[in-house]
């Protein structure tokens, strides 16, 4: 946490001068704490609606404009369930992306050899010629499904529709392989559906929140966060597992300061002693679940007293935190956690966050998780999509059955020939991911780039992957564009416009025309039929319910549920979508295809002598790469730290706030050094550091060289067998005073 | 009429969003800052507590800026809100230099700055923009002199402490402990 001092330094001047503007006051939180009614507000007409962009979870809000007409600040929407009126730091700092010098400006053709970052200017109309051309030979040569898209960005649906008007289905997005797809599976597996996003959790109501790693307040995800500080002021406990004592960790009742990597073996002495002292919810239990004796059998010896062996926590304090859930029940939530893939067995283990909220009756219950509700909003009408010929799928024939969505890392697999023989993809469309910092083992997913016939980059700043492209797209922001219509899972449907308030600066583009002016290259535009966006949202709107027109005054529209359905009734019959119809415990799916039916804990490897184990996590106030130049939220925090416990900094004679280099295991030392930030919050074993620093591109003014990457440290990959996931907290690095003798790469 | 702030230490996340709001909202220049974010960690591992708070002028009831400050820039506005006029002041810095807080600043086009409790907006009857942000809801704003305000109500409720009150500044700023 940046101190006070740090604040006080002479650095550039602001953002020009921006007039405090006398109208446009969308908040109605008071001074006397009587909300004010919209009409004893001067509701100022200029202001436009949107829904942020600065993370995933894409709350909704309002951009207001100063008297020079220039987007002066982003507010959140009351109406939104997803902020609720407040935004997050980022969100917040939303202008300085829009502000920000080092943007992408226009299109760029690259001249010299892949990852040299040297491209010559070029006009859209040339820059959609080359990427056609090269389209089309693809085609010819392998077939369209060889393209791939990879995107994690609102403007990806259109880039998605292009690809499979093309020919392909091999659309990915990093945040399955490399961040939430096991729990997606164990929950899948479990219930017969997933968690989602927003996560369907009833933090609000809940009397006990129990988090496994996961680290809210510090990961900003803003519905969340909101309905935890909620759940405190209701008098509600939180139970934290961390080997650090992360912000939630301070706010809790109980911190389990677990040894890394051990988590499973608590998990399952939590289920040993709901199972076996009987706290667990019996009529649930009989009345939803499946394979209840088995795991009863399965857990026998998995007592407190075996797991503290493993994990370093007391026999007491697992059967004390154990009560404390139970007493809670059905109001307990087993945080499903999000950013999972940790050790390779991560769907496992999430199963037994899975089995355990059962045990607790927590499913579908007030306080634990409710039945979200979505509304359908009917797609413009276009030509069947071709089906092609080849999907992913076939390059790792009988592997991963039980993933539902497309691997990343496994696009980037099957690029590399030796791997990918059966679907050796030619060319990326990549949109608003850092693919470099995002899949772990850069080496490796540049060695797939240099196997590419075609890789486009769109994005809004220049990036480390921008500097592999054949062709880069500058997008402009979320804050000078229409996207396409957010409709989220929540307690009640709801839909969100986002919309420019104001025109796209320099020579940038919505993605969404850039797909139509694509398509009309490709000779696809019957799939983009719409003659403006505005035609095509408002007809989706008018599908719905409302209009374009309406939706740029409310900006979010909520629909109230049809029937009181958000927990299940006492007694409800419910039927869950597993193959038993039941909640698994026991996995009939897992067991067909090869794997344990329940989850078992195995030892992962240690760090050897003199290393320590890679943790990385989250900021509040940076979403990885996205955020790293942006000038108000890198005002705040503009580098990482190396998180050291007092004790190993003393051993290597590590002072606080000395720059220290990170070698791993494999002999891969970080290009940047990195601050050692010496603190009793980390345990010994682990090192801690913020994911998304140590920027190696130039281009980015305020952030290259600043911090270390912990992707670059990543180079061992555990994959999790039953769904491809990619394991990175199985990396281990020691302290180095000097650079590595190398050339860095720009 | 005493305008004063309560921050919760125990929901406040240290998230910051306070600090980019005011940045925005005040056209405050990079590389300073109205409002700050302090952590303090005690402990052995694993034995531990955290305290954060958000940071800002206290608006102190006898405050040693206005007393020091040579030209009067730094006075009383209604309600006891601390501020400075920008065309009075001469930058001398004396108030920096009296400020138990470090809440003032140098702004570079040559006038000390500080917190306004957002003045601007206070005075429409809305809350300052860091309460208003505050994804927590951690912030309590409102007039101590009103038994019904936000900030009385919570006071009255919850055990709270003051920083340096040994200074004798009878700071308004409270931090529920």
């Amino acid at each position: 946490m940046a101190s006070r001092r740090d604040f006080i330094r002479i650095s550039g001047l602001g953002l020009g001068a921006v007039a405090i503007s006398a109208s446009g006051y969308g908040v109605v939180n008071t001074i006397a704490g009587n909300p004010l009614k919209p009409s004893e507000l001067k509701i100022d007409t200029s202001r436009t609606p949107t829904y942020c962009e600065i993370c995933f979870w894409k709350c909704a809000g309002w951009v207001y404009k100063n008297e020079e007409g220039k987007i002066w600040k982003v507010i959140g929407n009351d109406d939104d369930q997803h902020s609720n009126g407040r935004f997050c730091p980022r969100g917040t700092g939303g202008p300085g992306m829009y502000y920000d010098e080092d943007r992408l400006k226009t299109p760029l053709i690259r001249t010299e050899e892949r990852g040299k970052q040297v491209f010559r200017e070029a006009s859209w109309d040339e820059a959609f010629e080359y990427i056609a051309d090269k389209m089309k030979a693809i085609a010819e040569e392998h077939g369209p499904e060889c393209m791939a898209l990879l995107t994690h960005g609102s403007g990806g649906k259109y880039f998605g529709d292009l690809i499979k008007a093309f020919g392909s289905s091999s659309i990915a997005a990093p945040s399955y392989a490399q961040c939430r797809g096991p729990r997606e599976v164990a929950f899948q597996t479990t219930y017969g559906e997933g968690v989602g996003s927003p996560e369907r959790i009833d933090i609000r109501d809940t009397d006990c929140l129990v988090l496994i790693g996961s680290h809210l307040g510090e990961n900003m995800h803003n519905g969340q966060v909101q309905e935890m500080s909620d759940a405190i002021d209701k008098g509600a406990s939180i139970i934290t597992v961390d080997p650090r004592f992360s912000i939630a960790a301070s706010k809790s009742k109980y911190w389990l300061p677990i040894k890394p990597a051990t988590d499973l073996a608590l998990l399952l002495s939590w289920i040993h002693v709901l199972i076996y002292e009987e706290s667990y919810d019996v009529d649930y239990v009989e009345k939803y679940t499946y394979g209840f004796d088995q795991l009863k059998e399965h857990v026998k010896t998995m007592t407190p007293e075996w797991a503290y062996g493993i994990t370093t926590i007391s026999p007491d304090l697992i059967r004390k935190s154990a009560k404390e859930m139970a007493d809670a029940s059905p109001a307990v939530i087993i945080h499903p956690g999000r950013h999972v893939t940790w050790y390779g067995d991560d769907t496992q283990r999430v199963r037994a966050v899975a089995i355990l909220n059962a045990l607790l009756g927590s499913w579908g219950r007030r306080g634990g998780f409710y039945v979200p509700e979505k509304l359908s909003v009917p797609s413009w009408p276009h030509p069947e999509y071709p089906i092609p010929a080849k999907t992913l799928k076939d390059t790792f024939p009988g592997k991963y059955n039980l993933a539902y969505e497309t691997l990343a890392s496994g696009i980037c697999d099957a690029t590399i020939p030796e791997i990918g023989s059966q679907c050796n993809f030619k060319g990326w469309i990549v949109n608003g991911t850092n693919l470099i910092k995002t899949i772990p083992d850069s080496a490796k997913v540049i060695e797939a780039i240099q196997n590419l016939d075609l890789m486009v980059v769109i994005d809004t700043m220049p990036m480390e992957i921008t500097g592999w492209a054949d062709v880069v797209l500058p997008e402009c922001t979320y804050l000078e564009r229409y996207d396409s219509i957010r409709v989220s899972p929540h307690r009640k449907a709801n839909i969100a416009l986002r919309m420019p308030a104001t025109d796209p600066l320099y020579n940038s583009k919505p993605a969404y025309w850039m797909a139509k002016e694509l398509s009309k290259k490709l000779g696809l535009e019957d799939y983009f039929s719409w003659n403006s966006i505005e035609e095509m949202l408002d007809w989706q709107f008018k599908q719905v319910g409302t209009s374009l027109e309406e939706m740029k005054r409310i900006g979010v529209k909520n629909y109230e549920r049809p029937y009181p359905d958000l927990y299940f009734q006492p007694d409800e019959d419910v039927e869950f979508f597993t193959n038993t119809g039941k909640i698994e415990l026991y996995s009939t799916d897992l067991a067909a295809e090869g794997f344990d039916p329940m989850p078992v804990y195995t030892p992962h490897e240690e760090p050897p002598e003199g290393y320590y184990r890679l943790i990385y996590g989250r900021a509040p106030m940076h979403t990885f790469s996205r955020t790293a130049n942006n000038a108000n939220l890198t005002d705040i925090m503009d580098e990482n730290t190396c998180w050291i416990n007092p004790k190993v900094a003393k051993i290597w004679g590590i002072e606080n706030g000395q720059y220290i280099y990170l070698e791993n295991q494999d002999g891969i030392r970080s290009s940047f050094s990195i601050k050692a930030r010496v603190t009793e919050r980390i345990r010994w074993d682990s090192i801690y550091m913020v994911h998304g620093f140590g920027h190696s591109n130039k281009k980015l003014s305020r952030s290259y060289g600043k911090g270390a990457s912990d992707a670059e440290l990543i180079t061992k990959v555990h994959v999790d067998p039953i769904m491809g996931g990619t394991g990175m907290r199985g990396n281990f690095v020691t302290f180095k005073f000097e650079p590595a003798k190398k050339e860095v790469e720009s | 009429m005493r305008y004063a702030m309560a921050i919760d230490t125990k929901k406040c996340v240290g998230c910051s969003d306070c600090v980019v709001a005011c940045q925005i909202e005040n056209n405050v220049p990079i590389g300073f800052c109205r409002d700050w974010v302090v952590e303090i960690v005690d402990g052995t591992y694993p034995q531990l507590e955290i305290e954060i708070r958000s940071e800002r002028c206290n608006h102190c009831e006898n405050a040693p800026c206005v007393r020091c400050c040579p030209t009067g820039a730094s006075h009383y506005e209604d309600g006891g809100i601390v501020l400075v006029t920008k065309n009075k002041c001469i930058g001398c810095g004396a108030c920096i230099t009296s400020c138990p807080y470090d809440a003032r600043y140098s702004h570079p086009d040559g006038y000390v700055d500080k917190c306004t409790f957002c003045f601007h907006r206070i005075k429409k009857g809305l809350e300052p923009a860091c309460v208003a942000a505050c994804p927590t809801k951690c912030m309590y704003f409102g007039d101590l002199d009103d038994p019904n305000s936000k900030v009385s109500k919570i006071l009255k409720v919850r055990k709270s402490k003051t920083l340096i009150p040994e200074a004798g500044t009878k700071p308004k700023l409270y931090f529920l402990i």
